[in-house]
């Protein structure tokens, strides 16, 4: 059996939803130059946000087909209310701040979310079980579940709906020109306020959404899931080059497949059997990184500075 | 300027930190003063949040039921005992300051726990050289009682330290023997999460499977705090395994198990006592049916000795998962009290005034001469300060439910 298509596969739905939390990252660092190193949380809200549309307002034996729309759209509500109120009351204040300042904020928002979360939600001290799509389909050789078609439809979608979002629209044009340089944006009658926000709300629901596919595929979440994913994430955020939001997907995806490709066939290279095997996934990944940043310090798609938002 | 501010900005939370740290002792050790003079403390660390949280608090409870017959049937006259127990996050560091406070404590006189064995590591020291008796009701690594190389020649390390559980030396060889007897298993994949307790025992069951004529398809290791498996899942596949070995905690073997089933493996996975606990069930969903786990001892609802436990607990609403270890750390309770009372009768009914130097001490030797019957059979230890009672058992998920499949006793 020739695994190379599955684990392709395999790596592309990691990287899809690493590309997905990493568009938070990088819109908010593209815009005001912060690290938001609690929007792994913002993640991890966003999927106790759909838990509890599914087990708590949606009546027992909903169809799957309804609930997942609303359990998007619980969550999103979720993700986004927590990534704008981070914004306004955490990160507004210290806007004139020295970086240092907002970068400690985000650390200790990112601690105090995982609290809340354990200590206030119902049971989630532990791992919580989320409704799963586990019906599987085999395409040759690979074989794939709903959640996992879900995740990537879902993840192209939200790419694309970006992409136009940023080129065509207003206030698309006005996140380029707040990047660009947000004083002049500003004199040229730009509320860049209001455009922060929206890079918030934007990142929040994007994590919302990678939640969903999250707790579709893996079938559990609970409080510490934004820690990890999060790390990876600001990994493909940067991988990708941090300010660029086609970079954020491709560094996503570039990671996946590096981390699964690490896992399996690292160890069927002679003399190399300690080195491999999924427990050298990470080590693997972050080494990609170390090399990419030595190489190309502005990552793989960073000099186009131009659609950065 | 900056710089300036913050210097000041770190050494301000610095002595704050301090500060607080310092207030934190100072109210630990008023609390175990607090209260009449004859009450004794008996200490309990286990990760009572978070990870493994469920198997923590059956150990708490149990121990809190050991204690609450024993001040009601009066065991020892004259002396209370009370409960202090500490969360250790399953986290060693953890652990190790929650030792540190125990042994501080005038009042304290024992301990029951930890839960992990990478833990109980960090403890053993700070117990020895306070000479303060330490009763794990779980700790199942060799390595804690038989030494590093338990394998060549034992020797105990640690002279304060008991068990009321058997070792994985004798879990994983059980699991192997079922393995390949029970369910005419032949091809076993063996994955583990790189921790002392996970790693020990996919160790000991690759060498019993292959020594019994089994084939080992493949071996992994798995980082805890892992989500995705993947790739992993694929190997597994591939390899053309009949059975899958897990050496680590219910945190990753339940996604791994859903992983592999989703992905069409329709294989069972086998682990030891650190996933058998209902919360697998509950996070694996359907994909845990058929698989299988060790435990050391038999469970508690089938011992008829510890109806009344069960009943207590039960009664009482306690949190938490009394069938894996609640017994065994009543029983590893009921030894400590039991070698408090010895240390009276030989004082001539009093307590004797010094604890710390001389109480401590005579508990030590009261355990290592312990010999009673308690609810999970009979208690005494050897002299490597293991349990005599080597019980295991095999479950396997039936119907959403842990059942017990074979259960015997075991010798290597």
């Amino acid at each position: 059996m020739n695994t190379l298509p599955q684990q392709l596969a395999n790596g592309l739905l990691l990287g899809s939803m690493y590309g997905l939390i990493a568009i938070g990252y990088t819109m908010v660092y593209g815009i005001v130059q912060l690290i938001n190193f609690a929007h792994g949380e913002i993640f991890m809200t966003g999927a106790f946000g759909a838990l509890t549309v599914y087990f708590y307002i949606l009546p027992g034996g909903t169809s799957m087909w309804a609930a997942v729309p609303l359990m998007l759209v619980g969550g999103g509500i979720v993700a986004i209310l927590v990534a704008v109120g981070a914004e306004r009351f955490a990160y507004r204040p210290l806007r004139q701040a020295p970086r240092l300042a907002p970068l400690i904020t985000a650390i200790g928002l990112s601690l105090a979310l995982q609290e809340v979360v354990r200590n206030f939600y119902p049971g989630a001290d532990k791992a919580r079980a989320f409704p799963s799509l586990d019906t599987t389909h085999d395409l040759g050789s690979v074989t794939i579940k709903d959640a996992d078609i879900f995740l990537i439809v879902a993840a192209a979608v939200c790419m694309s709906a970006l992409a136009w979002f940023v080129r065509k629209s207003r206030t698309g044009r006005a996140m380029q020109a707040t990047a660009q340089d947000p004083d002049t944006a500003q004199l040229m009658g730009i509320d860049t306020n209001r455009i922060i926000v929206v890079a918030f709300a934007i990142g929040g629901f994007f994590a919302a959404v990678a939640a969903v596919s999250y707790g579709l595929k893996y079938g559990n979440i609970d409080y510490r899931m934004g820690f990890l994913m999060g790390l990876k994430a600001f990994t493909a955020a940067v991988l990708g080059g941090i300010g660029n939001i086609y970079g954020a997907m491709l560094g996503g995806l570039v990671l996946g497949i590096a981390e699964t490709m690490a896992a399996t066939y690292i160890n069927n290279i002679p003399g190399m059997q300690q080195l491999g095997g999924q427990s050298w996934a990470n080590v693997w990944a972050f080494c990609l990184l170390i090399l990419v940043l030595l190489l190309r310090p502005q990552g793989l798609l960073g000099e186009r500075v131009a659609d950065r938002a | 300027m900056r710089q300036r501010s913050l210097v000041i900005l770190t050494s301000v939370l610095t002595t704050g930190a301090l500060t607080l740290t310092a207030c934190g002792s100072r109210d630990n050790g008023k609390s175990g003063d607090s209260g009449s003079g004859n009450t004794l403390t008996i200490g309990v660390d286990a990760p009572l949040s978070g990870e493994n949280s469920t198997t923590g608090l059956g150990i708490q409870y149990g121990v809190q039921i050991a204690v609450d017959d024993a001040n009601k049937n009066n065991w020892v006259p004259g002396v209370k005992f009370k409960v202090n127990a500490l969360d250790d996050k399953a986290q060693p560091a953890t652990g190790q300051s929650n030792a540190t406070s125990l042994v501080g404590d005038d009042k304290t006189i024992g301990a029951v726990g930890p839960l992990n064995s990478g833990v109980a590591q960090s403890m053993q020291q700070v117990f020895t050289s306070a000479n303060m008796v330490e009763i794990s009701p779980s700790n199942t690594n060799p390595e804690l009682t038989q030494g590093k190389n338990w394998q060549t020649s034992k020797k105990r390390p640690f002279k304060t330290y008991f068990r009321t559980a058997t070792t994985d030396a004798l879990q994983g060889g059980f699991a192997a023997t079922y393995a390949y007897n029970g369910l005419k298993k032949k091809k076993a994949f063996v994955v583990d999460d790189k921790q002392t307790y996970g790693a020990g025992l996919a160790k000991i069951f690759n060498a019993s499977f292959s020594k019994l004529g089994g084939k080992i398809a493949g071996t992994d290791h798995v980082n805890t705090g892992d989500k995705d498996f993947s790739s992993l899942v694929t190997r597994i596949k591939k390899s053309g395994a009949d059975i899958l070995y897990y050496g680590g905690q219910y945190d990753e073997s339940s996604l791994i198990t859903k992983q592999l089933k989703d992905a069409g493996v329709k294989i069972p996975l086998f682990g030891g006592d650190g996933m058998f606990a209902s919360t697998y069930i509950e996070t694996a969903g359907k994909a845990s049916e058929g698989d299988l786990a060790t435990s050391v001892g038999v469970p508690a609802d089938t011992l008829p000795a510890a109806k009344q436990f069960i009943q207590t607990y039960k009664s009482k609403g306690y949190k938490g998962d009394y069938a894996a270890y609640g017994a065994y750390a009543y029983d590893a309770a009921t030894a400590i009290i039991k070698a408090v009372k010895a240390a009276v009768d030989a004082n001539g009914g009093k307590l004797p005034s010094d604890i710390k130097n001389g109480l401590r001490a005579k508990v030590v030797d009261g355990v290592q001469k312990a010999n009673f019957e308690g609810i999970t059979g009979k208690v005494s230890f050897d002299q490597y300060g293991d349990t005599q009672n080597k019980q295991l058992t095999v479950y396997q998920v039936e119907n959403g439910k842990w059942k017990a499949v074979k259960t015997g006793t075991f010798n290597g």
